[in-house]
């Protein structure tokens, strides 16, 4: 028995991967063992490999593992691609339809089964990937009952039929690797029992988009786009259920210029998208910025620049998200990094959008949107609604005098103004991007344009957002301090748990607040060790640039930047992270 | 019930004396009173350039964004809102050069707002460029030799993406102006109504005088039925889009607003924003 492994299926777009992966995940996840998975994947509908990688645990597990213990493979290409991950005794499940072979070098054992055979004469040769769970689950040493509950949530609407198949297919593909798994000498990756606990299995996106609703957003203006367009989809299903919708617009900036115009009218909104969109975007965050209208924006980050690389793990629009508009303008940006953090932070970032009366920015990445993992149960009297200085329906306004307009703009202690919404009687007010005066008047005058700046941006002199970083700073005389941001949360744990073993004095900061940034926080944790390595998605090294500016220490800060489209390894963090030490520098 | 003079505010206009935008402003007014709205019942959300200060104009609500978005920003406000009559405006750069993709799909989508086109076929705040609705030849600062590009025909643009309201009329018209901006806002859906409104700075060729030659009033075309689209279109092509009236009327085609499932009467910004933990428990149990 064992207690954490990974497994990993393969082959062309198109062909049920997704469905294989999803299908033994959530029997997993509701046995109670701990999930993370991810998903390679490319720009296109049908064909060109993809893959689905899911570690497997007994324990809490946040990030993808070095290795690989189980293959299963709809092609040659998934074994040629991916084979070289398996350890020393891996297992390759592979359909025999194709002869697979294995390359050169590769000490895994192959399991020819015929999955596409078993299908065909369960009924359908599509069910190749359940008959390819099957063979999996042969391995892992779990019951086939424990799928009936899955596909019937599945296939209800299918009818019987298709979830006895499917059954079928499963127990198929058991049957045919437990015969033949008695003739190999395999080792033993039968799973330890679970702790059976109740848990949710979901991706970034999904607990955004749940976030949302929870949070209050009911109208969303949005553009497809990957990696964000599940937050979009989740939002389409739910929203009517509770009075609101989702408009798909022409373009990106109409999405956000909508969800302005919608919160401008008193409902939270928001848009979700990448780069390239967010890139369109702009103008309108800073439209967002200067009437001071909340907004919620959400950038799930994807390879840059330009097209990029739309399906794949990048950090690079960092820099982008905190200073693309032009002119200045309050902004809060923040980065969750993990699942359950994505759903609290974003019901936060509604309350803050309206409390501060900006733009409020969600940064995650790829890997984070996407990456389907076990969550906690979230925690519904945790759900806070906070509206700031909104006026309320209820609320009687004073008659206005001698065509007086509303001080909408109305200067203040801590430069948040009264909020009210139109409709309201009494509550007249004119809103413009231009520079204005307290009841919104453009007004140009050089006394009142500073007054002006000073209020909007000393706006967020006082944020508070719960945990603006992690710190697991264990030492107070560290060796290296490692800080990441969104997905490497979990990787750079382990990274550091096997530096710790090592003997090494490790710490971790977790940037979770981008802006304001968190200055004071971050500083206290550098101070304590010897070297900084900021480990970032990216080439230039934008994190690492935004904590030289703003709590300098340049010397001790050392940039590892992965930017090759894949997600970082614990494995590789550790090899640099020893590297430094070693030697000194990098 | 509120008088058109209600709906005037204290500031004065810095429109150029003569311009077309005083009897944009003048119609919109008497408008929203003939309709006994009530000055917080009305939003005008406007677009950049000389016509985008209207939002500031009209005692009313009024947001002034950037230029070319009027039209998403004030749709994303009536769906806030659907109590609220919102009204876009905004120039024939903002509408049919920067702003042109919003307006196709704005007359697509069809939420029930009233899009006025205050068009001057010019670029006065900049101090006199081409727009798209120069005609060829015309001359300005950015085409000393002409223009060389073809003119938009935003009336004929709309019938073929489906409008369900498309008028047009002159800011010599303020009788007729008002009747029509009445119409557009009364209309269930996307109104669409271009507005021949003249620059008298930067404009020299389609002054007042142009208009009251070139302009034909729908009144005197016999019979003329506004349900037809393909007379409407037909029209249009005949005098190269100079008619003033209510073009083309489909008052069948529902808004957008009545074709969203789950979308109720009250106004989405009146409903509570808090889920039952019943309602937490049920949308949980997808991700179990």
């Amino acid at each position: 028995m064992i207690n954490q492994l990974s497994w990993k299926v393969g082959g062309q777009q198109g062909e049920g991967i997704d469905s294989a992966g999803e299908t033994l995940a959530t029997v997993l996840n509701r046995q109670g063992y701990f999930l993370f998975g991810y998903r390679h994947f490319s720009s296109r509908i049908k064909g060109g490999h993809s893959n689905t990688k899911i570690r497997i645990s007994t324990e809490p597990t946040s990030s993808i593992s070095d290795d690989l213990d189980i293959l299963v493979a709809f092609d040659q290409e998934t074994i040629d691609l991916n084979s070289y991950e398996l350890i020393d005794g891996g297992v390759i499940l592979a359909d025999a339809k194709f002869n697979p072979t294995v390359p050169e070098g590769i000490k895994a054992h192959l399991i020819a089964v015929p999955f596409t055979k078993i299908a065909e004469e369960v009924g359908m040769a599509q069910m190749k990937n359940m008959v390819a769970v099957g063979a999996s689950v042969a391995l892992l040493g779990i019951s086939v009952e424990s799928f009936r509950e899955v596909l019937t949530d599945r296939f209800a609407k299918k009818g019987q039929q298709v979830i006895d198949k499917n059954m079928d297919a499963i127990t198929r593909g058991i049957e045919y690797v437990k015969n033949e798994a008695t003739n190999l000498s395999i080792k033993d990756f039968s799973l330890a029992p679970s702790d059976g606990k109740k848990r949710l299995y979901m991706i970034g996106n999904d607990a955004i988009a749940f976030g949302a609703v929870a949070g209050g957003a009911r109208l969303m203006a949005a553009y497809p786009i990957t990696p964000s367009s599940e937050i979009m989809e989740y939002l389409i299903r739910r929203l009517p259920e509770f009075g609101g919708t989702v408009v798909q617009t022409e373009d990106e900036i109409a999405a956000i210029t909508m969800a302005i115009g919608a919160n401008y009218g008193g409902v939270r909104a928001l848009t979700a998208s990448a780069g390239p969109g967010l890139s369109l975007m702009t103008e309108a965050i800073g439209l967002a910025g200067m009437t001071e209208t909340p907004v919620v924006i959400i950038d799930t980050q994807r390879g840059g620049p330009s097209t990029g690389l739309p399906t794949k793990q990048e950090q690079s629009d960092i820099l982008a998200m905190l200073y693309s508009t032009h002119g200045e303008i309050p902004k809060i940006v923040i980065a969750p990094s993990s699942v359950e953090e994505c759903f609290y932070d974003t019901i936060e970032a509604f309350n803050l959008a309206e409390e501060y009366q900006c733009p409020v920015i969600i940064v995650t990445d790829l890997a984070l949107s996407l990456g389907k993992q076990t969550v906690e149960p979230l925690d519904y009297s945790k759900i806070e609604i906070r509206r700031g200085k909104l006026v309320t329906d209820e609320e009687e306004l004073p008659e206005l005098e001698n065509s007086e307009l509303f001080p909408r703009y109305g200067f203040s202690e801590d430069g948040v103004s009264r909020r009210v919404l139109p409709g309201k009687k009494h509550g007249l007010h004119h809103v413009t991007g231009v520079e204005h005066n307290e009841s919104g008047r453009p007004f140009e005058g050089a006394v009142n344009r500073k007054k002006m700046m000073d209020k909007r941006l000393s706006k967020l002199t006082n944020l508070s957002f719960p945990n603006p970083i992690h710190a697991d700073t264990r030492h107070e005389d560290a060796d290296i301090l490692i800080v990441g941001i969104n997905s490497t949360y979990g990787t750079i744990q382990e990274a550091m748990g096997r530096l710790e073993a090592d003997g090494l004095k490790v710490n971790h900061a977790h940037i979770r607040q981008l802006m304001p940034f968190p200055t004071e926080q971050l500083k206290e944790q550098m101070e304590k060790a010897k070297k900084v390595i900021v480990v970032e998605n990216n080439a230039t090294g934008q994190l690492t640039s935004l904590i030289k500016m703003n709590v300098g220490m340049a010397e001790k800060l050392v940039h590892v930047g992965k930017y090759d489209g894949n997600p970082f390894l614990p494995m590789e963090i550790y090899k640099e992270c020893k590297e430094l030490l070693v030697h000194g520098n990098v | 019930m509120a008088t058109f003079k209600e709906f005037r505010n204290k500031v004065k206009p810095n429109w150029c004396p003569g311009c077309g935008d005083f009897t944009v402003l003048a119609s919109m007014q008497r408008a929203f009173a003939n309709l006994g709205k009530e000055p917080e019942e009305v939003a005008i959300v406007s677009g950049i350039g000389c016509s985008g200060r209207i939002a500031g104009y009209v005692n009313s609500y009024g947001f002034h964004g950037v230029h070319g978005r009027s039209l998403p920003i004030a749709q994303g406000l009536k769906l806030a809102n659907r109590d609220l009559t919102v009204v876009a405006s905004g120039g024939d750069g903002d509408g049919f050069a920067i702003g042109m993709g919003h307006t196709v799909h704005a007359i697509r989508r069809n939420v029930d707002i009233t899009y006025i086109v205050m068009d001057n076929q010019i670029y006065g705040l900049t101090k006199g460029q081409t727009s798209p609705r120069s005609e060829m030849g015309f001359k300005t600062k950015s085409t000393p030799n002409g223009s060389i590009e073809a003119a938009i025909s935003p009336m004929e643009m709309a019938l073929t993406v489906g409008a369900g309201f498309v008028a047009q009329t002159v800011s010599s018209d303020l009788k007729g102006m008002t009747a029509v901006i009445e119409a557009g806002i009364k209309h269930k859906g996307f109104s669409l109504i271009n507005v021949y409104s003249p620059c008298v700075t930067y404009n020299k060729i389609n002054t007042y005088d142009w208009f009251k030659q070139n302009l034909t009033s729908l009144d005197d075309i016999e019979g003329y039925d506004p349900s037809n689209r393909g007379k409407a279109m037909q029209t249009l092509m005949e005098h190269n889009g100079l008619v003033t009236g209510i073009i083309y009327q489909n008052s069948e085609r529902p808004s957008y607003e009545e074709l969203i499932k789950g979308y109720k009467e009250e106004a989405l910004v009146k409903q509570d924003l808090n889920l039952t933990e019943d309602q937490f428990d049920r949308l949980i149990s997808e991700f179990a």
